[in-house]
């Protein structure tokens, strides 16, 4: 394959790996808190948190954190599958 | 001593070096403790605590001074990426994170928490969109990006003054909280102590850049982040509420709801009493009328596209080897924040909780006059008129609305209210300070490197040569630090307003111009400078209009809220004014192409 239609795969795949951690994002940044008062009648198992509150205070900052570290990696596997990576 | 000029050795010896230091600092903490028991004075204490970290910053500045380019501008681009999170938290959390944020929750409860989503999600953006192509473009400065992407130097003023608005917005308040803690501790007037502060601010960036900066903040870091954990976990084990306050204070967001029906949290409520306010809704109560939940969320995004526009963070991941640990160090950055931002709402609700449960010996609330100026905080707090007891009603107890209180000292008075030795105090005092220094350093150093570089290298005088463009970045850096203190010395504004508006601005300007400059090939020199100036234009007539009240808010979009129309304006207005204007030539269009690849060199030259 050359590397022009190498290079057009990895953006395809970039574009695609962008899209999916960005409906993540605005699922745990808006729509989360959006319905935080019908969250708020479900109860943290364990922690007896109100499922609103928490979400607010913890649980999405968890979620960017844990997508983060994940997103690296993926990207990271992208780049090298494509032969785009940078030497190590 | 030579260490810091041996770059290999130097960042190999980075965890031994930072591990050496972690170890001094709590030997420092534990010393002080000792001599508090042998009868050392509070003012003492809390004057070596903040005299002592601040020479510790002022060392490693003076150690990692430079004369070369790419290390003033980048760090020399070998920054570790868990390094590089370390310095980028530092830089993240102002003054205003870590005094006000508690307080701040513990005023305004569920809808507060805009701020700690806000302030944490921008970072997922940064990550996906910006981070890791700004890092492969190799460029100095976020204009120098914005210059050389859209070409011309309209585009890059245009960049250098959106971005000197919004920082300088900033650091006026960061300023002015290095002059209230330095004058605090070491015992000066608010006037001199600013000026001290500023002093300490530019012996950590003016001789050294962004290396200087960036082994200072990663210091300071470390400073603040036990200065906020060991009081609240101190405080939780001492009062029985359990080992991490992170994870077990679930059972204390459903007691306060019920000891707020006892106190009627909510509909006993009076106005500001001097600058303090009382306890007036309650604490887990989201949203749940529409202009609520679109503050929530436009809060939310203003505080998250601002992040990703913000000058000084998006230059730390300039200062990564490659563009993989640009990836890394965001993950990094963010979970270095969290530990702070998870924290912080745990603290607020054990604070209210210990003053609302009157089985609890720190209950306030319910309790007769005499009984709250009995608790020894409350009396030193209100000499100095951050907590004010006004028995409205003249019944001989204070209710929920007799009680008013700076929302600082939540974070400010928890070791005194728990009772814990003055040494804890002395420490987050350091801590403030800590971050109070690093978000300054950052800032300043953004506005003079654009200033240096885009504007007068890039612009002015692209002769001149290397020892010239380094010495008028340090003269640019004295000069803007001194504007900050004077302005910061008038004290304009409450520190909230200007860190929020500093997010508004940078989105408003910066935002689209950036992220479209890598994913829309189109994207043209055209569009971009008008995405600026429009953004920037739009925006600011909103906050004119909005903050003095020439306007009502739409749908709640108040002040705080303003870059949600300025970022709109500067969309429409860029893509509408790219699609009416030619696309950009083949070699703009290769040089995203190329950006888009971690693959290969950096599109700049490494000394350019």
């Amino acid at each position: 394959m050359n590397d022009t239609s190498q290079k057009a795969i990895h953006w395809q795949r970039t574009k695609n790996l962008m899209i999916v951690h960005l409906v993540i994002w605005f699922i745990f940044s808006f729509v989360v808190h959006w319905i935080a008062p019908s969250l708020n009648k479900v109860s943290v198992p364990i922690m007896n948190f109100p499922l609103g509150f928490y979400m607010a205070a913890q649980g999405s900052l968890i979620v960017f954190v844990v997508q983060l570290f994940a997103f690296a990696k993926q990207q990271d596997r992208i780049d090298r599958e494509c032969g785009m990576a940078e030497a190590d | 001593m030579s260490i810091f000029r041996m770059q290999g050795s130097f960042i190999d010896n980075l965890p031994k070096i930072y591990g050496f230091y972690t170890g001094g600092f709590v030997a420092f903490i534990l010393l002080m403790a000792l001599l508090e028991r042998a009868g050392l004075k509070e003012d003492t204490i809390g004057l070596l605590f903040v005299g002592f970290t601040v020479v510790i910053y002022a060392f490693i500045g003076w150690m990692s001074r430079t004369m070369q380019l790419d290390a003033y501008y980048v760090a020399g681009r070998q920054v570790p990426a868990v390094f590089n999170g370390m310095a980028t938290a530092a830089d993240w959390m102002s003054g205003a994170s870590f005094v006000a944020m508690a307080g701040g929750i513990y005023l305004g409860g569920h809808p507060y928490l805009a701020f700690v989503v806000g302030w944490t999600g921008g970072y997922v953006l940064v990550a996906v969109l910006m981070a890791p192509y700004l890092r492969k473009f190799g460029c100095y400065t976020v204009p120098d990006f914005i210059g050389t992407r859209y070409g011309g130097n309209l585009a890059r003023f245009c960049a250098v003054v959106v971005l000197v608005v919004a920082s300088f917005t900033y650091v006026t308040a960061q300023i002015n909280a290095t002059g209230t803690i330095a004058s605090r501790a070491l015992l000066i007037p608010f006037g001199v102590a600013i000026w001290i502060g500023l002093g300490a601010i530019l012996i950590c960036s003016m001789l050294g850049g962004m290396r200087a900066v960036t082994w200072t903040q990663v210091a300071q870091y470390i400073v603040l982040i036990v200065a906020y954990l060991v009081p609240v976990i101190w405080m939780s084990n001492k009062q029985g509420f359990g080992l991490i306050p992170q994870l077990v204070y679930g059972d204390a967001v459903h007691r306060i709801a019920e000891l707020e029906q006892l106190h009627q949290v909510g509909v006993l409520k009076s106005a500001a009493q001097s600058g303090l306010a009382s306890l007036n809704v309650k604490h887990n109560a989201p949203p749940d009328t529409f202009v609520g939940h679109v503050q929530f969320v436009t809060l939310v995004a203003c505080m998250m596209m601002g992040t990703a526009s913000l000058p000084h963070i998006l230059m730390r991941y300039f200062t990564t080897p490659s563009v993989r640990a640009a990836r890394n160090s965001v993950a990094w950055s963010l979970l270095f924040i969290f530990l702070l931002y998870f924290t912080a709402p745990a603290l607020a609700t054990f604070t209210k909780l210990q003053m609302l449960d009157p089985n609890l010996a720190t209950s306030i609330i319910g309790k007769s006059v005499a009984e709250v100026n009995a608790h020894v905080w409350v009396q030193k707090w209100a000499s100095v008129g951050a907590v004010k007891v006004l028995d409205l009603n003249n019944d001989g107890i204070i209710q929920v609305n007799e009680f008013f209180l700076n929302p600082d000292i939540v974070v400010l008075a928890t070791p005194e209210i728990a009772g814990l030795p003055y040494v804890i105090s002395g420490l987050v005092a350091a801590g403030g300070m800590a971050a109070a220094m690093s978000t300054a350093d950052g800032l300043l150093l953004a506005i003079a490197n654009a200033l240096s570089h885009d504007l007068y290298y890039k612009m002015i005088d692209p002769k001149a040569d290397v020892k010239r463009r380094l010495v008028v970045a340090r003269v640019l850096l004295i000069f803007i630090g001194a504007a900050g203190s004077a302005v910061a010395s008038l004290r304009l504004t409450g520190i909230l307003g200007a860190v929020a508006w500093a997010f508004d601005f940078a989105m408003s300007g910066l935002f689209f111009p950036l992220v479209l400059g890598v994913w829309w090939k189109r994207a043209n020199r055209a569009g971009a400078i008008a995405g600026m100036v429009v953004g920037l234009v739009v925006g600011t007539w909103y906050l004119y209009m909005v903050y003095n009240k020439l306007m009502a808010p739409w749908i709640g979009i108040d002040h705080l809220r303003f870059g949600i129309i300025g970022a709109g304006a500067s969309l429409i207005a860029m893509v509408v004014v790219t699609l009416m204007t030619p696309a950009p030539d083949k070699e703009t269009q290769d040089m995203v192409d190329e950006i888009r690849i971690p693959k290969g060199d950096t599109y700049l030259s490494s000394t350019h």
